[in-house]
């Protein structure tokens, strides 16, 4: 009884699913170019960089929905961006998981750089100089020393954004629209249920498993940084 | 301790490059405006021994050492080690850092905190350098940390890692700033002694950066004098030691000059070593621990250093050396005082007299004299291991 009432919907397990997919994808694209930009603002001067500073933190600022609607325009049918992808390589973001995934990564994407940007300021740059006395180019200082100790707030800013791609709700219904099974994730579900009357009970299930999933989150991203440290301790023993 | 001399000479491999016959000269013509400072300096360092950049604090020893190590660009000038252009602005010539092939023995010891001990040394270590890890390992005495993380190390530790990893890289040219700084009187001597027996046993020069007098008598073999960004004095330490214009600026009132000497032999019941100098005089000083035929360094204060026409009876002075009055001079440092330059057989000393005692002495160039010294005056702590091993 207590096990039916507990195990998981078809539905419910299909959000869960789909919002670690559309999340972790999300993730996954900002990562590379999060960190290049994150290096370039805390290690360079160049001009622009004001206003590349300002843009970059424009979706948190912004209204989620602002940032859908311009999402739509640039990459939809019709936007210039998403013409080029339609006609070079038949491929079209609106109302798709990866839509979404677009749409939860740039909302994601100021706080990862926020916080790799700052664990890469912390990183003495007298330990780079002394590397580079060394004989380490630059590529070498940066993968050897300047990123293992920057790993705490990757990880950080990691686990920030994939949290923050997880809860993404206005940019993703403004973009990708509410489709179950391809971009109805938990925000989204719950939403819905929340709009349908009589599934209360529903909606409160899907609000403890939205908890559960962001604690589960940060009980790993702990483990993970335990882990990096002990791996850097360890690395050449 | 002074194993390694044995087995000779282990370190040969740290030379970058032994088949081209020998280590590179240093030639650099520098300027470079800092704020209100300009610094304006020509200068070669010899392509063997220590140099010592020495002056005050904000004198612009350090600033020249960037330059060199191509951490900062000059305005105008270049640098060249040997054949090698490093740094040209004419030709718009900056090779990086990490093309240098120098090695930098910075302030900080600037370990890597996320690599151990041994990390740190192999950071930059070529395979043909490998097979003397375990012989500089072991002259730095840091064997036993090889699995520590740089956290956990004393002040003098991680300097001894950090000359350690510059070294391993094979550098053309070993640059040191300050490496004694922030260390305490112990744990400095023992660096020091580190340090001195090291750049004996390395065929790589050195450029080392200090303002300590002491520390430079110890160690250096050449001296560079910087004041307000200029060159001021720059030869062999043993010249401009016996200089009586650069004596307020090499010790003043402790002032000294040195004696080369090798050791002869040593008397336990007593505690003191004999050691002889090139014309065969000898010296007593306190026990060093160093095997007959080592060649030392003798720091003899000017002030530790009486004279007298003959050698006197029941004395407690234990040494008498007979020297050559060259010069007398008034002292820079004092009215009451008179510098004596003497000469010992090759080498040079100096005394510092009152002028009372010259006169009552009648003493006058060309005149032969005993050089009184007492055996305590000789300070152990920056004279064992001396000129190394």
């Amino acid at each position: 009884m207590l096990v039916e009432a507990m195990a998981l919907s078809d539905a419910e397990w299909q959000a869960i699913v789909l919002s670690l997919k559309i999340a972790g994808s999300a993730v996954g694209w900002i990562l590379i170019p999060g960190i290049a930009v994150a290096w370039l603002l805390a290690r360079h001067e160049f001009r622009g960089k004001a206003l590349l500073d300002g843009l970059l933190h424009l979706p948190l600022v912004l209204p989620p929905v602002v940032v859908g609607y311009l999402l739509l325009l640039s990459l939809g049918r019709n936007g210039w961006l998403g013409q080029w992808l339609n006609q070079g390589f038949g491929f079209s973001l609106p109302f798709t998981w990866q839509g979404a995934a677009v749409a939860g990564g740039v909302m994601a994407f100021p706080l990862l750089v926020r916080a790799v940007r700052l664990s890469l300021e912390a990183v003495d740059p007298k330990l780079e100089a002394a590397a580079g006395t060394l004989g380490a180019n630059r590529w070498r200082v940066l993968f050897t020393i300047t990123l293992p100790l920057a790993i705490p707030g990757l990880l950080t800013g990691t686990v920030l954004a994939f949290a923050r791609a997880l809860s993404e709700f206005g940019a993703t219904i403004t973009f990708a629209s509410n489709i179950p099974g391809e971009t109805r994730t938990l925000p989204l579900a719950l939403y819905t249920l929340i709009q349908t009357p009589g599934k209360e009970a529903a909606a409160a299930r899907l609000c403890v498993l939205s908890i559960a999933i962001a604690m589960l989150s940060l009980i790993a991203s702990e483990w993970l940084a335990r882990r990096a440290r002990l791996r850097l301790e360890e690395r050449d023993r | 301790m002074s194993d390694a001399s044995r087995h000779s000479p282990p370190l040969a491999h740290l030379q970058a490059a032994p088949a081209r016959g020998g280590a590179d000269a240093l030639e650099c013509h520098v300027q470079k405006r800092l704020g209100d400072f300009s610094l304006d300096i020509s200068l070669s360092v010899p392509a063997s021994g220590v140099t010592a950049l020495f002056g005050q604090s904000g004198s612009g020893k350090t600033s020249l050492l960037r330059l060199i190590a191509g951490l900062d660009r000059p305005d105008a000038g270049r640098v060249r080690l040997g054949e090698r252009t490093l740094t040209d602005i004419a030709n718009r010539t900056h090779v990086p850092i990490h093309k240098r092939q120098l090695g930098v023995v910075f302030q900080e010891a600037r370990l890597f905190p996320h690599y151990r001990v041994r990390g740190n040394l192999t950071y930059g270590m070529p395979p043909s350098a490998r097979p003397c890890f375990d012989d500089l390992v072991s002259l730095l005495g840091i064997e036993p940390l090889l699995g520590r993380l740089p956290g956990t190390l004393s002040g003098g530790e991680a300097r001894r890692v950090a000359i350690g990893r510059a070294l391993l890289t094979q550098p053309r040219l070993l640059l040191m700033d300050e490496p004694l700084t922030g260390l305490d009187g112990e744990r400095k001597q023992e660096l020091l002694r580190y340090l001195v027996r090291l750049t004996r046993e390395i065929d790589i020069p050195v450029v080392y950066v200090s303002h300590d007098t002491a520390e430079i008598s110890a160690i250096a073999d050449h001296l560079a004098l910087i004041e307000q960004g200029r060159l001021t004095a720059h030869g062999q330490l043993d010249e401009l030691m016996m200089r009586l214009d650069l004596t307020d600026r090499l010790g003043g009132f402790d002032a000294a000059t040195r004696l080369s000497a090798k050791v002869v032999d040593h008397d336990s019941r007593y505690s003191l070593t004999r050691v002889a100098l090139d014309d065969g005089q000898t010296l007593r000083i306190p026990a060093i621990e160093q095997p007959p035929g080592t060649p030392i360094r003798l720091r003899v204060g000017v002030r530790d250093v009486a004279l007298a026409h003959v050698m006197p009876e029941g004395t407690s002075y234990r040494n008498g050396l007979s020297a050559v009055i060259e010069a007398i001079e008034p002292s820079p440092q004092a009215p009451s005082a008179s510098e004596v330059r003497l000469r010992v057989g090759r080498q040079r000393l100096r005394a510092r007299l009152t002028r009372q005692a010259c006169d009552e002495m009648q003493l006058k160039a060309g005149m032969i004299v005993i050089g009184l010294i007492r055996s305590v005056a000789f300070d152990s702590r920056f004279q064992s291991g001396n000129k190394g091993l």
